[in-house]
């Protein structure tokens, strides 16, 4: 026997970043804070077991991601929803092959055992591959053709609202984190994510696959860090559509729809939801916009119509 | 140019409509006075005549209102939706009998000719009612999943540009639905609104279903500060489309808003010209101008420029401006003092910021509030009468060359209501279509509506959809 197989391997630890246009940056501002294991309310006196040091993303860091999400707007919602479900799937099929990886974290930060963890990670894995099915449904099931009372021909049609802020759930981190981003850049919205701000590790690793499954850079961009700070310039930022307030409690959910109002976004008000079950559509209706579009049909007459 | 022939005066008769000289509140099926007493006069913005006093609604009246709305919404939400439906439908039908007095009650209240009144509104209006009328006892088929829920007293605040297709666009879908009303018309056109009271009435409404509260902006301030309303839907300024977002803020109301615009209208240089001045005056004419998804920037591809802007001013020479009673009337009154004020000081900033003002010759009445049909051309993007909602008869001209430009400037504003698209190439108006954001693009034509359509727009012009399908989610626990 050699030497070196009677030493323990020292493990290699990862660097959490964030996930910003497609790429990943620390904080602009240099910050982290420590992530620890989630610990049950029998010993919650004492602290859970260090993780990680996530970034503790900034103001600057959430403008940045703001302007990524809404550069990469026109490309993704121009995209055909055929495409739009393709990708949507192979970020399925990514996760599937990072299975145990992300049983390992949602089991730490959710304080669940490894085969609870499972089950969440796999109802999570579903998720990716129900919404991959919507992109190109749910323009048939909300839109369509009016019968208006005259000579046109007349058709609503959704369109994504444009660049989406969503403050994932505190608690699911990885099942609710899926649950209320893939809704909205199923239907061609781009995301700036507020992760769990106790668990945002799943979230940061879920950034990979995406860099890894032809989601365009900046669809989707994950920031970590303190709720609060990082929600309140997205929810008072004039580029952004709509807010997705799912990870804020009462208190800043008020603050962030008043700071909301100011361009009138969009605002989805956190409520209670139990995220292993089938969602309905409500989530990606809430970031739809219905255009409708008119014109004249006319009668056959000798030049073929006539408005 | 001089007019090839004058018109004899053609006016409607007004005895067919006979306004009291003082209108109450309407709460809980009865015409009250306000608690505090107070009153205001409506006029008549053509003549500045006085039509009638009206009781002006406070807090505390609008407390007794949500109450009413409370206690009906109980057996009202209980109805089968089949009989709601015929409460619905008897409307429609009330309104139509009546619409030619209607018609006269809103030119004489707001000013618009009754050429409008008659043949758009309240067409519209009915066909608004009869519309949702037939949704009441469908909706488990709404795609809402099924048997979904009214959401309880809807506090509704309504614009003067369209008095009563916009209480029928708030009302018909809220009942339809199960939900009771509270609903507050603007200061200066209350009584369309207190007619349709009496028609509640007529068509034996049960009491406390639809309450209505004449009152200016603080009375609508209350009514969507009330703790009891679960459903907020405002038409109006963005400004005070912001101001109720706040208010609402915290709070489990469900809020739709139908805000301003800014709206595009394209001229591409294979476009009809002759169909595209018609929808041009239309766009931007209809209504004095007093539309929030008028086409108030006219985007004008360069090659075609002269020819369509001789075409326009020569198009604008023939429009009557007058008595809005008058049949043959194209322009009426711009709608109060208040109003017509803003469109003067915008005016005149457009002209100070180096627009060059054009209007044809037409001679104003000496009394009543007006304004002469007005085009400015050499406007760029930064001139506020490029981006600020005139509300008038106003017109902005710019030019663009490539259709990207044209894509690029029609968005260029916080608005996002309507947008229309002039050209003979299909695929040219799809892909522009596809571009624009706007809730209701207008393709080879201009301001049209239909209560299956849905109607609303993107960004700062608001959120939610009024007409169709779509509108019934504003008013279901969905």
């Amino acid at each position: 026997m050699s030497e070196k197989s009677e030493q323990q391997r020292l493990s290699v630890f990862k660097t959490y970043k964030l996930y910003v246009g497609g790429k990943f940056p620390r904080s602009e501002s240099g910050r982290v804070y420590e992530v620890t294991t989630k610990t049950s309310a029998a010993d919650a006196a004492g602290k859970g077991k260090w993780l990680a040091n996530a970034p503790l993303s900034s103001r600057k860091d959430a403008r940045d991601a703001v302007v990524a999400a809404r550069k990469a707007f026109g490309g993704w919602s121009g995209a055909t929803a055929y495409n739009r479900g393709q990708v949507l799937y192979r970020v399925a099929e990514m996760l599937e092959g990072r299975r145990d990886q992300f049983v390992r974290e949602v089991a730490d930060a959710e304080g669940l055992s490894k085969s609870k963890a499972a089950v969440v990670v796999d109802a999570t894995i579903d998720r990716w591959v129900w919404y991959a099915g919507w992109t190109d449904k749910i323009a048939q099931v909300v839109g369509g053709g009016n019968p208006v009372a005259g000579p046109f021909f007349n058709l609503s049609s959704p369109e994504p609202t444009g660049v989406v802020a969503v403050l994932a759930p505190q608690e699911s981190s990885f099942l609710g984190l899926v649950s209320v981003l893939a809704p909205v850049i199923a239907t061609g919205n781009t995301a700036v994510v507020v992760a769990s701000e106790k668990s945002p590790l799943p979230a940061l690793s879920l950034a990979e696959v995406l860099a890894t499954s032809d989601v365009p850079g900046g669809v989707v961009n994950v920031l970590s860090g303190r709720t609060a700070e990082i929600a309140t310039p997205l929810a008072a930022h004039q580029d952004v559509n709509a807010i997705d307030l799912a990870g804020a409690d009462e208190v800043l959910a008020k603050e962030l729809e008043i700071a909301a109002a100011d361009n009138l976004k969009r605002v989805l008000r956190p409520q209670p939801v139990d995220y292993t079950e089938t969602p309905g559509i409500d989530r990606m209706t809430a970031f739809l916009e219905t255009k409708t579009v008119w014109h004249p049909t006319g009668s056959l007459g000798a030049s073929g119509s006539s408005y | 140019m001089a007019p090839v022939f004058d018109y004899a005066p053609a006016p409607e008769s007004r005895a067919i409509v006979d306004i009291a000289p003082s209108y109450g509140l309407f709460i809980d099926g009865e015409f009250v006075e306000a608690a505090d007493g107070k009153v205001f006069k409506t006029v008549s913005p053509s003549t500045e005549e006085v039509l009638s006093e009206i009781a002006q609604a406070g807090s505390e009246d609008v407390d007794r209102a949500v109450k009413a709305a409370r206690r009906a919404f109980e057996k009202w939400s209980a109805l089968p939706g089949s009989e709601r439906a015929k409460y619905l439908f008897r409307i429609a039908r009330i309104i139509q009998e009546r619409s030619r007095e209607l018609a006269v009650l809103e030119t004489l209240d707001n000013g618009k000719p009754i050429k409008e009144t008659r043949d758009a509104d309240l067409p519209l209006v009915a066909a608004h009612f009869f519309y949702y009328a037939g949704w009441a006892d469908k909706l488990d088929h709404a795609g809402f999943g099924a048997n979904p829920r009214p959401l309880g007293v809807a506090g509704q605040v309504i614009p003067w540009n369209f008095p009563l297709l916009m209480l029928a666009w708030k009302i018909a879908p809220a009942l339809a639905t199960g939900n009771t009303v509270v609903l507050k018309p603007a200061e200066t056109t209350p009584l369309s609104a207190l007619f349709f009271a009496d028609i509640c009435r007529q068509a034996g409404l049960p009491k406390g279903v639809v309450n209505i509260l004449p009152g200016y902006g603080d009375t609508g301030a209350a009514l969507v500060a009330h703790p009891d309303v679960n459903k907020v839907a405002f038409t109006g300024s963005t400004a005070v489309g912001k101001e109720i977002a706040r208010t609402v803020a915290g709070t489990r109301k469900k809020l739709t808003l139908e805000l301003g615009g800014k709206g595009a209208n394209i001229v591409f240089d294979d476009a009809p010209i002759d169909q595209a001045v018609e929808g041009i005056v239309n766009g931007i004419f209809f209504n004095q101008g007093q539309v929030c998804c008028a086409g108030s920037r006219l985007l004008v591809q360069e090659s075609i420029q002269d020819e369509l802007l001789d075409s326009l001013k020569r198009r604008l020479s023939t429009l009557r401006l007058g008595d809005p009673l008058d049949k043959n009337t194209d322009i009426g009154a711009i709608n109060s003092e208040e109003q017509l004020t803003r469109i003067t000081s915008l005016v005149e900033q457009g002209e100070a910021e180096g627009a060059e003002r054009w209007s044809p010759a037409c001679e104003l009445p000496e009394s009543g509030y007006w304004f002469a049909p007005t085009l400015f051309t050499n406007v760029t993007q930064a001139h506020r009468i490029a981006r600020d909602e005139i509300f008038g008869p106003v017109l902005s001209v710019l030019t663009f060359r490539t259709p990207d430009e044209a894509v690029a400037k029609a968005n260029n504003t916080p608005y996002g209501l309507s947008a229309g698209i002039w050209t003979e190439k299909g695929s040219r108006i799809l892909a522009v279509a596809n571009k624009l954001r706007a809730g209701v693009v207008w393709s080879n034509t201009f301001n049209k509506f239909d209560p299956t359509s849905p109607f609303g727009g993107y960004k700062e012009s608001g959120f939610g959809r009024e007409g169709g399908r779509h509108g019934l989610e504003a008013y279901l626990d969905v």
